[in-house]
């Protein structure tokens, strides 16, 4: 048997190959709604004596393996308006797919022609430099795997005062973790010249909203770039085609789609998007603004939320762990709502302001249980509790929620979403 | 197109590239190992826009145009432009812009322009990049102040005469300035 390392069921994070259990062969879990795949035992499997399918330009997933998007929202006065989430549920390893990114735009996606795009650099700089996408294609450039979230992620577990009976990516899907390729920021600042104001900078869209933000100086000479590929590929349109700024480790908005321009300024802007949007109201009735830096942060990915345990035996309980301050050092995992823990092993090269896979095996015979992950990352950051963190801010603040995600397992093996 | 004439550059000009790059290569290497900005070297194609319009208003209000409009003037045009999604009043659920005065810090904080946000500017800045929703950039500079006035006077900010323009709008003190803590 199996070491037990923490209640209700939690073994030893190298234990997982060694575990025995009824029913081992049962698979990956699948969300009570996903279809179900009929099975015809009785034909033949016309794979193994049909040729398949000729080759195409750019490929598709599998008719069994579709991914969506969830939670498309739209505003109800601009349909270009609003966010869709990436379904965690549906993904394993750290990188998402191009096409399940999630997004957030504030007045649609532009349908951007790069020929006659250009970037503007201009302000308090010694002189105003524009930059076609040409020009850009041909700087050097680097790549990195970053995480990329939303500054408001699991505002559901904010807002509502009953836990949402939904999917981890429902709940949680504005993050998402990319290999990012671009031309380092500094390199296009230095070539027009700061000059001794260029305290900030201010980064603007071509979308119609044309987002706006500002970043300290500090920060936009650190590791941000103009980001023109992703995972391989240029951006997509939804993810600012053709180049947008990247900030790693910052709230996502700040990372503008579409960039046309950079103002180098003596002070912020204090835009619409930083001052009534995206500033995080305090009890006392102060507001932070520029509280860029997302907070460490874990996620049980599965078992998750809509699941269901169709077997008794050894389950992999697998998430994803980041922090905007670093690289994550180590996810513990309750089985029992926090009582006790037990430390899951991390499995990612990327291990900074990127996304950490983390796994331990759990041993489930129809026990309940409440499921539970707390990250802590290299700079010491422990992940806070639900309470903890909602305590931090005014009620109803939905901006840099980081608290504990927890799944209720009952008898029966249903998964939901509970605050605990 | 200067990427294609590259490629057609003969041998004697290819010779004295390379002969310029190692050097270069060097001098670079140098001076960006004293500056720790790596190893890249990088090509300075950035040149001087023949036109470009600085569109990113701050508090100092130094990018604001020239124009004028009041609340007065602004009425119609916000009742034709603006009245659809945020309300006669500005307190449209969902959209609301006015309302909420002495709601933050209370258990029930509601956020408007009038209750929250801490410039005028920021009014102007916004109508102008991204408002009408369908219709963004569309307003000139004097339409887009009598919005910003009426705005402003639907939250009892200013009165519905004041004239809005480049100088007065930056004076403007919002009531919720004070409630912000900046970057540390």
């Amino acid at each position: 048997m199996t070491e037990n390392v923490a209640g209700k069921g939690l073994l030893h994070r190298r234990g997982l190959l060694k575990a025995t259990g009824a029913g081992l062969a049962g698979g990956i879990l699948m969300p009570v709604m996903a279809p179900a795949l009929a099975a015809e035992p009785s034909m033949a499997k016309s794979w193994l004596t049909t040729s398949g399918a000729p080759m195409d330009e750019y490929g598709a997933p599998s008719k069994y393996a579709q991914l969506k998007r969830v939670n498309i929202g739209a505003h109800p006065y601009g349909p270009g308006a609003g966010s869709s989430s990436t379904p965690l549920e549906s993904l394993n390893g750290t990188i998402t797919p191009n096409s399940v990114h999630f997004e957030r735009h504030h007045s649609g996606i532009p349908d951007i022609d790069p020929a006659q795009h250009t970037l503007t650099i201009y302000g308090e700089v010694k002189q105003k430099l524009q930059f076609s996408y040409e020009d850009l294609l041909a700087y050097p450039m680097e790549t990195h795997t970053y995480f990329l979230e939303c500054s408001g992620n699991s505002y559901s577990n904010v807002i509502f005062p009953d836990a949402a009976d939904k999917t981890v990516g429902e709940l949680n899907g504005l993050i998402s973790c990319s290999e990012w390729t671009g031309v380092p920021l500094h390199y296009l600042l230095e070539e027009a010249g700061l000059k001794t104001d260029a305290n900030w900078i201010v980064g603007e869209g071509a979308d119609a909203a044309s987002l706006t933000r500002s970043i300290p100086m500090q920060l936009a000479t650190k590791n941000v770039m103009v980001a023109l590929y992703q995972n391989g590929e240029p951006l997509r349109p939804a993810q600012g085609y053709p180049m947008r700024l990247f900030v790693p480790g910052s709230e996502g908005n700040i990372s503008v789609k579409w960039l046309q321009n950079i103002k180098v300024q003596k002070t912020a802007a204090y835009t619409k998007d930083e001052t009534s949007k995206y500033s995080d109201l305090h009890v006392d009735g102060k507001a932070d603004m520029f509280s860029l830096e997302m907070g460490v942060k874990s996620l049980i990915t599965s078992p998750s939320g809509k699941m269901k345990l169709n077997r008794k035996g050894v389950y992999e309980i697998s998430g994803l762990a980041w922090s905007g301050a670093g690289g994550i050092k180590q996810v513990e995992v309750s089985a029992d709502g926090g009582k006790s823990w037990a430390t899951a092993a991390l499995q990612s090269e990327h291990r900074t302001l990127s996304l950490m896979r983390f796994r331990i095996p759990w041993q489930w015979e129809g026990q309940t249980a409440v499921l539970q992950s707390r990250a802590t990352d290299d700079k010491g950051n422990v992940q806070p509790t639900r309470a903890a963190a909602l305590a931090r801010y005014a009620k109803a603040n939905i901006y840099h929620y980081n608290g504990t995600q927890s799944w209720q397992v009952t008898n029966e093996g249903v998964v939901k979403n509970v605050y605990a | 197109m200067y990427m294609r004439n590259r490629l057609f550059l003969n041998h004697l000009q290819l010779a004295c590239l390379t002969l310029l790059t190692s050097l270069s290569v060097t001098q670079v290497y140098a001076a960006d190992s004293a500056s720790k900005l790596g190893l890249h070297l990088k090509p300075a194609l950035g040149h001087t826009p023949d036109m470009h319009v600085d569109s990113i208003i701050s508090p100092d209000g130094l990018a604001l145009p020239d124009g004028s409009g009041s609340a007065v003037e602004g009425k119609d045009l916000y009742i034709e432009e603006c009245a659809n999604c945020h309300g006669n009043s500005g307190k449209k659920p969902g959209n609301a812009i006015a309302g909420g005065k002495g709601s933050i810090g209370t258990d029930q904080p509601f956020k408007t322009v009038g209750s929250y946000w801490p410039h005028a500017t920021t009014l102007y800045d916004y109508i102008a990049r991204a408002m009408p929703y369908d219709k963004q950039k569309s307003l000139t500079p004097d339409e887009t102040y009598a919005i910003t006035a009426y705005v402003l006077k639907l939250n009892h900010i200013i009165k519905k005469n004041d004239v809005m323009n480049k100088h007065t709008l930056p004076k403007v003190v919002m009531p919720n300035a004070d409630g912000f803590n900046e970057l540390e």
